[in-house]
């Protein structure tokens, strides 16, 4: 390729171009979060008959800049008698955790720009849905770490209670997708959102799977009535509780850049992805980027009403609705889904005749 | 300029380099947690290896079972006893020299291995271009469920053997403290 008469091989262009992608993902990433975030505290506002945020800014929206400035210039504590380190490590690999699972993720259908196409997704591997699974069990460390390597008992109960709810719940959000993979029979996300393209969208035939995925998700990312790993009533903080200014702003930052990611996967599994709802009328049919962030931000929305609405359950309680709910109906869920797939496609059920 | 086999030899040799450093901290760590960490960095550095041998499946499954089920448990037990440094610390003469000895043995025989080499084996039925044509995962999953099937099976039957002893040991010990507490009245 010739760039400015210089000769540039192709290689050299594309890992520049990946890079480009790479900074531009996590630049747009960081701004949804931090109006996410805002929007959350209006919304909140609302349901509990506030005004919410509305000084910083015309009607607020320069909030979130103030609060990054804020933490920013905050002064950083590390107390005496923790394991440095690793204190310093684990908001580290919250926030690290939290930002790769999103690049699996087709955001849109691919772009063309000067002769160039431009897929819409940092990387399109063919494990994406495990890789998923993958990097969310990774991200327990940082929730792990942080409780432990503060050396307070509140702070290591904490970690404790979320490390058990996370992977307690791991299981009915990995179980909850066997059914997207049974019907679609591919772990591929853009395989998955061209099948739903094809037979329409998975949120029909897995309406359980669905509901249970959601469910799952506001567990993993701590959200109420889930979010017992940082009970304030009886823990100060949880895992957090010794963290501030910007190490504090990282978990922050994890756990609303989760709330995303976990809505753009529901999104893009049972809710048809980037395509539109309306396929077949040409102007609503064009900006599939559009129709991701719609689907996604409805998404959201519904887990700040659930905030605003639900009271925090007791521990027990937690773990009794994964393993005697959850996880049967999970289980019922892919029962169902081998049932569809064997007597619904005349192909299966003759193999299974025969 | 191959800038494919370029790229594949620096990713090779970088996470080569950090399974190796992170793997000697497994062993030099004073810190148990430390070590533990140290562990999880072998694992990605192992998972990488995968990716590059064209096996993303094992890649995955490295990270989900080993870093993130298997080691977050040891994390768990290390957090929850926490041992302290000066008991853990404690070295073990006989130890040290059998160690020195083991790893010496296995040091000639891997060289021994290198130097002599083998040549590379005949690709069989699995060549690349029948991977990537039928799918990786698809592939795992045919064998797993045919030609593996029972061993499969029996793996799965002794995962539930112990949890179901893990389940019977809690139990018990709860029954004797329950009993010790009936007595005493």
């Amino acid at each position: 390729m010739n760039i400015f008469g210089i000769f540039i091989d192709q290689v050299i262009v594309d890992f520049v171009i990946l890079i480009i992608r790479c900074v531009v993902w996590i630049f747009a990433l960081l701004t949804t979060f931090a109006y996410i975030q805002l929007v959350e505290r209006w919304v909140i506002a609302k349901i509990q008959v506030r005004i919410g945020p509305n000084r910083t800014g015309p009607r607020g929206l320069l909030q979130p800049l103030a609060d990054a400035i804020k933490a920013l210039f905050k002064e950083e504590l590390i107390p005496t008698n923790a394991d440095k380190l690793v204190f310093v490590i684990a908001p580290m690999i919250s926030v690290a955790t939290a930002l790769l699972a999103f690049a699996v993720i087709p955001v849109g259908p691919p772009i063309t720009i000067g002769g160039y196409t431009i897929p819409m997704q940092i990387a399109d591997i063919n494990v994406a849905l495990l890789y998923l699974l993958a990097v969310g069990s990774v991200s327990v460390y940082g929730t792990v770490l942080a409780g432990w390597s503060s050396n307070n008992k509140y702070s290591l109960l904490g970690s404790l209670r979320a490390a058990a709810q996370l992977i307690s719940y791991e299981v009915t959000l990995g179980l909850a997708l066997v059914g997207v993979i049974m019907l679609t029979s591919t772990l591929n996300l853009n395989n998955i959102v061209s099948y739903q393209s094809n037979f329409g969208w998975l949120i029909v035939p897995q309406i359980l799977g669905f509901i249970l995925y959601l469910i799952a998700a506001i567990a993993e990312t701590n959200r109420l009535p889930f979010d017992l790993p940082e009970a304030e009533t009886e823990l100060v903080a949880g895992y957090y509780t010794e963290y501030s200014s910007i190490k504090f702003a990282f978990f922050f930052m994890a756990e609303y850049i989760n709330i995303i990611t976990v809505c753009a996967v529901a999104t893009t599994l049972f809710l048809g992805g980037y395509l539109s709802p309306v396929p077949f009328v040409p102007i609503l049919g064009a900006p599939g980027i559009w129709w991701f962030a719609l689907k996604v931000f409805i998404l959201i929305f519904i887990f700040m009403w659930i905030r605003g609405t639900f009271p925090r359950m007791r521990y027990d309680q937690l773990m009794n609705f994964t393993w005697k709910a959850m996880l049967p109906l999970a289980l019922l869920n892919v029962l169902i889904t081998a049932g569809i797939i064997v007597f619904m496609q005349p192909g299966v059920a003759q193999a299974f005749a025969r | 300029m191959d800038y494919g086999a370029l790229m594949e030899g620096i990713v090779f040799y970088l996470f080569a380099a950090l399974a190796v450093l992170a793997a000697l901290g497994v062993v030099i760590a004073r810190s148990p947690i430390r070590a533990a960490l140290s562990l999880a960095l072998v694992f990605l550095a192992l998972a990488a290896m995968y990716i590059l041998l064209n096996a993303p499946f094992l890649a995955v499954a490295q990270i989900m079972i080993y870093a993130g089920a298997v080691l977050i448990l040891f994390l768990f037990v290390i957090m929850v006893l926490n041992p302290r440094l000066d008991i853990v610390g404690g070295r073990n003469h006989a130890q040290t020299i059998a160690a020195v000895i083991f790893a010496v043995a296995l040091g000639v025989l891997m060289i021994a291995a290198f130097v002599a080499g083998q040549p590379a084996p005949a690709l069989g039925q699995f060549t690349p271009e029948f991977v990537s044509q039928v799918g990786h995962v698809q592939i795992i999953g045919a064998l797993l469920f045919s030609d593996y099937l029972l061993l499969f099976e029996i793996a799965s039957v002794l995962l539930l053997v112990a949890i179901v002893g893990a389940m019977t040991l809690a139990r018990r010990e709860r029954d004797q403290h329950a009993n010790a507490k009936h007595d005493l009245r």
